[in-house]
């Protein structure tokens, strides 16, 4: 029955975004509101019903084939969906979080002449998303990954007139693109080892590798696949097209580079965990990178300005978290987070947009302040998202990050601590955003005077996220809180599976040890948290003191620690240079001057040469002759 | 009475046609040059009309042969030469492309030649004899006679209708073209001397009893031919003058289909004839053409001239179309077969909506634009698909010829098929690099201040005829994406067949991935 109107899931919003990009101009803002809203809303109403057909299906998935895309000599990619416990609450929460979003994004673009170029993107956006989430193989999946690359660089760079916005699109394409470098060499390796590119069976003939298969090879395998990873999910080496990525509009930012695409690396371990528990030295590199970032980000995040760039970093040091759970061998926990992270990050940024949109474009944290009473519906919405992502006890993070934290210990206890120092840093800057918005003195007062709450659509999904964001961790309730942690039992068919069983605690750790690891890290974040608060919401004064006490520190956390100055020194320079050397040295001197032109050269300066000889004077010739006559005489008589 | 004959002679009809067509058109005197263009489009048309109705009712007979027609023609040297023409998997859709994209060049270029247009469209419909002859052609006399004759109308519209430094990239190109041939035309004598016969099956018969040293000399003059016209680095200095300096149309058709009649050599001759040579030389030429992917898209990397950046970025995807080859694997080869028809369709594209801004700017230095996009929303658009085409975005054509290529050479036989692999992956990341940074500095950002700049001389979007002609385009980029099969399924078996018979040195079967369970 799914078969007949499952691929509507990914094709409407397809067609939607085809409507606003050939008709949308003339239709106008009506027709693209309701083409746009209604292909998404379609979309989730349809995942919803293949979730519960899936749920009943047998082994919990479906597997629907439309054709061919590529079948040639062993290579054979079908055009296939799945639907199983990872992809369709994957697919549910792309298109719920998803329309959630273009509902707001009506209020925020309304007045924009850009209207319909944005939504087609953005539909665009979904449908490449779904194909990522719902692809059954590799290169299905690869559509959507440099599918919903595309978008990100297209709405990026949506503010085209300007300088900035282009340039930060084209840095998070080439960043995502050296990303799927990863990936495509991944899935050469992966064809290689196992001669088939759908995800299932590659999963079936990883249980039965023999022990002399190439475990090398896999590893160069899963090791690339999460380069690949890195790209498209903001981890070092490759985060720093991210915060850059704020340049587009703020919807953007919540739907794309907060809750789904930037998800995906996370997603795609996921699908492969079987393949990746095989090669533990990747799972070591995974939870190392993850744990690295989700420090090295939210320091970064300690002192920006820019209130979309502190939540930037916060978003790349969260999904750091992520991987350090995937790392642990913890993909439920990983996933989690996932899911918790999408709500409560969405949140965050459609709070941010909302505070922006009402202080008329204003993104300066310093030029905020006082808007508790102003914005209520958008003040207290964010009070919960900030509980939620400092893991506030019983909220949606507190779950997801303490399950990653605990699985993190046990893998090894400097894993642990890592994290822990970027949970502090986690608390104090987003208490330092919310004091610096909400608490103390209007700084700028024309702004605060013209401030507003805004227009339902806006505000409607902030309170539908907060209740998401809320409501999330009850599928990841621990058994020592009495719960089930009923997000791993849901994944089991999915991504749990052999050796490794994350979530069998008892086994691994005591329960004192669950309870001990969750009140240090729920006291530091309070602490840590009630610290931001308590200097921030009385103003910037405090940190311009610290500024002038350690301007050294304080001018490397504001500038990144000059990373983009270092690619730009030590990456880009040189290959522009050896680019160029190429070209000059290579086909200009060595390939046309030495080996084309100079051979010319030489044949015309001959030409010249013996062309001089033909004087047209009988006297020369006669001597020429003369000469020769000697020159042959003498050869035959000698 | 003319139906029975195009039956029977189909293949002379189409091959031949062109050329009738525009002999007569050059002894139109220039007053009428705006009729003369008509009566070319209108006889490119119509070769593409009869293509696309009779050439896909044809069945497939005897080993994906669809047409054949073969008749004893003279003796060369003691050697019977025949006039052999078929269609069959190996070129089926060559033969098609070049059919579709004449008539289509001529209409994106209506307006772009000034003076004697009617002159250099006859050229065209006499140049779309040679390829159509030289794709067709079994024979390897016929074959050869048809490459050279390719050259002479090239040649013309470089260096009559090109620009300022066009007698130097005329030059260049025909020499470079020359010189191999030349080499080549040596070794095609000798082999078919030692045959007796210029057809292949048995020229390759004849390779076999030869010593493996003179095998690898004769294949080794074969390729260098080949190897310029694709062009293969270091051979592919000749390609950027010649592209800078053709007019536009010159361009669409030097990259659309004059490139691939390289690489189509490799398949139809070089590596059927000396297929153990080819296996051992085959680590050799994959890589030339890793060196030949990066190199060319670093190169374009630093162009400051929109079509000459164009221009290198054919080496580097005509090095991918060489890098399948090479690999000697059927997903390889076939990603290649498609790599080399995407190619055709998306640098032809580039190079018509380059030709649409210069023709309105007369400039194409990158420096000179900025903001386009805000003066020319439906060009950015078209310029935007195939630009996504051109750096390999999944769904478009781009995508499904390099993805074949790569997982081809990672399991070909040659050894570093592997490091080959991944090398040539940072030419999908460069091309990213220098069409999107390209695509950014001319159409987004704010419009270019200097009140001369080419920007500002953009003041009309698409016309009907242009969009007329980018669509088509668009709609093949998509096609072959989305459902490359119908454009791979021709050739699957011939392609498999002929990997088959060549055998390595040691034995092993060179069409590797057969190992592959």
């Amino acid at each position: 029955m799914m078969h007949k109107t499952a691929w509507l899931i990914p094709v409407l919003p397809l067609l939607g975004s085809a409507f606003h990009g050939l008709l949308g101009r003339k239709a106008g803002k009506a027709a693209v509101t309701v083409v746009a809203l209604g292909t998404v809303l379609a979309s989730f109403a349809l995942s919803l019903l293949a979730f519960f057909a899936a749920k009943a299906a047998p082994g919990h998935r479906l597997d629907l084939v439309y054709g061919d895309w590529m079948a040639v000599g062993a290579l054979k990619v079908p055009f296939g969906l799945v639907f199983d416990p990872l992809s369709s609450v994957m697919a549910l929460v792309v298109s719920g979080i998803g329309a959630l979003i273009h509902l707001y994004s009506v209020g925020y673009m309304w007045e924009e002449e850009g209207y319909a170029r944005y939504f087609c993107y953005l539909n665009l956006f979904v449908f490449f998303m779904l194909t990522l989430v719902l692809g059954s193989s590799l290169p299905l999946l690869f559509v959507g990954w440099e599918g919903v690359g595309l978008c990100s660089y297209l709405l990026i760079g949506y503010y085209i007139e300007t300088d900035y916005a282009p340039a930060a699109g084209l840095k998070a394409f080439l960043f995502n693109r050296v990303g799927d470098l990863g990936m495509t060499m991944g899935m050469m390796a992966l064809f290689g080892a196992f001669g088939t590119l759908t995800v299932s069976e590659i999963l079936a003939k990883a249980g039965h590798l023999h022990p002399e298969t190439t475990f090398g090879l896999l590893t160069f395998a899963t090791l690339m696949m999460f380069l690949g990873a890195t790209g498209k999910s903001a981890q070092i080496p490759l985060y720093l097209w991210l915060p850059d990525a704020m340049a587009g509009p703020t919807p953007v930012s919540a739907l794309i580079h907060a809750a789904t695409m930037v998800t995906s690396g996370i997603y795609l371990i996921c699908r492969l965990a079987p393949v990746f528990v095989l090669t533990p030295t990747t799972l070591t590199v995974v939870a190392w990178t993850g744990a690295a970032t989700a420090l090295f980000a939210a320091t970064m995040g300690l002192f920006q300005r820019d209130i979309k760039k502190v939540l930037a970093y916060s978003t790349v040091s969260q999904l750091g978290y992520m991987f350090l759970g995937l790392g642990a061998a913890g993909f439920a926990a990983g996933f989690l987070h996932v899911f918790t992270h999408a709500w409560f990050k969405a949140l965050l940024f459609l709070g941010a947009g909302s505070v922006i949109h009402g202080l008329h474009h204003q993104q300066d944290l310093f030029r905020m302040g006082g808007l508790k009473a102003k914005m209520p519906v958008t003040f207290w919405t964010m009070v919960i998202a900030t509980l939620c992502i400092m893991g506030f006890p019983g909220t949606s993070g507190f779950f997801s990050k303490d399950e990653i934290l605990y699985l993190a210990f046990l893998k090894s206890p400097a894993l642990w601590a890592v994290g822990l120092a970027g949970a502090a840093c986690t608390a104090f800057y987003m208490w330092r955003l919310m004091g610096l918005a909400f608490w103390g003195e209007a700084r700028d007062h024309h702004a605060y005077d013209h401030a507003h709450e805004s227009p339902w659509t806006m505000t409607l999904p902030l309170a539908l996220l907060a209740v998401g964001a809320l409501a999330a961790g009850l599928l990841g309730i621990p058994k020592i809180w009495g719960g089930t942690f009923a997000i791993e039992h849901w994944l089991e068919p999915a991504v749990t599976f052999g050796q490794v069983h994350a979530g069998e605690h008892a086994e691994h750790g005591s329960h004192a040890l669950a309870w001990g690891l969750m009140g240090v890290s729920t006291t530091v974040a309070l602490l840590s948290g009630f610290l931001g608060w308590s200097i921030y919401r009385k103003g910037t004064a405090s940190e311009e003191a610290f500024a002038e006490r350690n301007p050294l520190l304080y001018k490397v956390l504001a500038n990144k620690y000059y990373v983009d100055e270092g690619v730009e020194a030590f990456i880009l320079a040189p290959t522009r240079w050896i680019a160029n050397l190429a070209w000059k040295l290579f086909d200009v001197i060595l390939i046309d001057g030495v080996g084309v032109n100079l051979p010319g050269a030489v044949t015309r300066i001959a030409g010249d040469f013996t062309a001089r000889t033909q004087t047209g004077r009988v006297r020369n010739y006669a001597l020429g002759m003369a000469f020769g006559t000697v020159l042959l005489l003498w050869l035959f008589l000698k | 009475m003319i139906t029975p004959w195009m039956n029977s002679h189909l293949l002379t009809f189409l091959v031949f046609a062109p050329f009738v067509c525009g002999a007569i058109l050059l002894l139109f005197p220039q007053r009428q040059a705006a009729l003369a263009k008509l009566l070319a489009v209108m006889g490119a048309t119509a070769v593409l009309a009869v293509a696309a109705i009779k050439l896909f009712r044809l069945p497939a007979g005897e080993n994906g042969v669809l047409y054949l027609e073969r008749a004893y023609w003279f003796t060369a040297v003691g050697v019977p030469v025949e006039y052999h023409l078929a269609l069959d998997g190996l070129n089926f859709w060559l033969v098609i492309l070049t059919v579709f994209l004449v008539p289509l060049t001529m209409l994106g270029t209506w307006n772009s030649l000034s003076n004697r247009a009617g002159t250099a469209f006859a050229l065209f419909l006499m140049l779309e004899t040679g390829m159509l002859g030289a794709l067709v052609a079994q024979d390897l006399l016929l074959f050869y006679l048809f490459w050279e004759a390719m050259l002479l109308p090239m040649y013309f519209l470089i260096g009559v209708w090109g620009g300022s430094e066009r007698k130097y990239a005329a030059t260049k190109f025909m020499l470079f073209t020359l010189a191999g041939s030349l080499l080549w035309l040596v070794a095609l004598l000798y082999t078919a001397g030692a045959a007796g016969s210029f057809s292949p099956e048995v020229m390759a018969q004849a390779a076999t009893r030869m010593p493996v040293k003179v095998q690898n000399l004769l294949f080794v003059a074969f390729a260098l031919a080949f190897a310029i016209k694709v062009p293969l680095f270091p051979l592919h200095t000749w390609l950027p003058d010649a592209h800078t300096e053709a007019p536009t149309a010159g361009s669409v058709i030097l990259a659309g289909v004059l490139l691939k009649l390289g690489s189509y050599g490799f398949l139809r001759f070089a590596i059927p004839i000396f297929p153990g040579a080819a296996a051992h030389y085959a680590g050799h030429l994959a890589a030339l053409s890793t060196v030949a992917i990066v190199y060319g898209a670093l190169v374009a990397m630093m162009q400051t001239d929109i079509k000459k950046l164009v221009a290198y970025s054919s080496v580097s995807h005509m090095g991918f179309v060489m890098l399948g080859i090479a690999s000697m694997t059927v997903v390889g080869t076939q990603g290649a077969m498609l790599q080399m028809l995407n190619h055709g369709v998306s640098t032809g594209a580039l190079f018509l909506l380059v030709g649409m801004i210069y023709d309105r700017a007369h400039t194409r230095r990158i420096a000179d634009f900025g903001g386009v996009a805000l003066r020319m929303p439906v060009f950015t658009t078209f310029f935007l698909i195939v630009t996504l085409s051109s750096i390999g975005l999944p769904l478009t054509n781009g995508f499904a010829g390099e993805f074949l290529i790569l997982n081809g050479t990672w399991l070909s036989g040659f050894g570093w098929g592997r490091t080959a692999a991944c090398f040539a992956t940072l030419g999908v990341l460069l091309s990213a690099a220098y069409m999107l940074w390209m695509f950014k500095r001319v159409f987004w950002g704010p419009e270019n201040p200097d009140p001369e700049s080419g920007t500002h001389h953009l003041n009309e979007d698409l016309t009907p005829r242009e969009i007329a002609v980018m669509l088509p385009l668009v709609a093949l980029i998509f096609w072959m994406g989305i459902h490359p099969q119908t454009f791979l399924g021709h050739s699957e078996k011939q392609v498999a067949r002929a990997l088959q018979q060549a055998q390595a040195p040691e034995g092993r079967p060179a069409a590797f991935d057969s190992e592959v369970k």
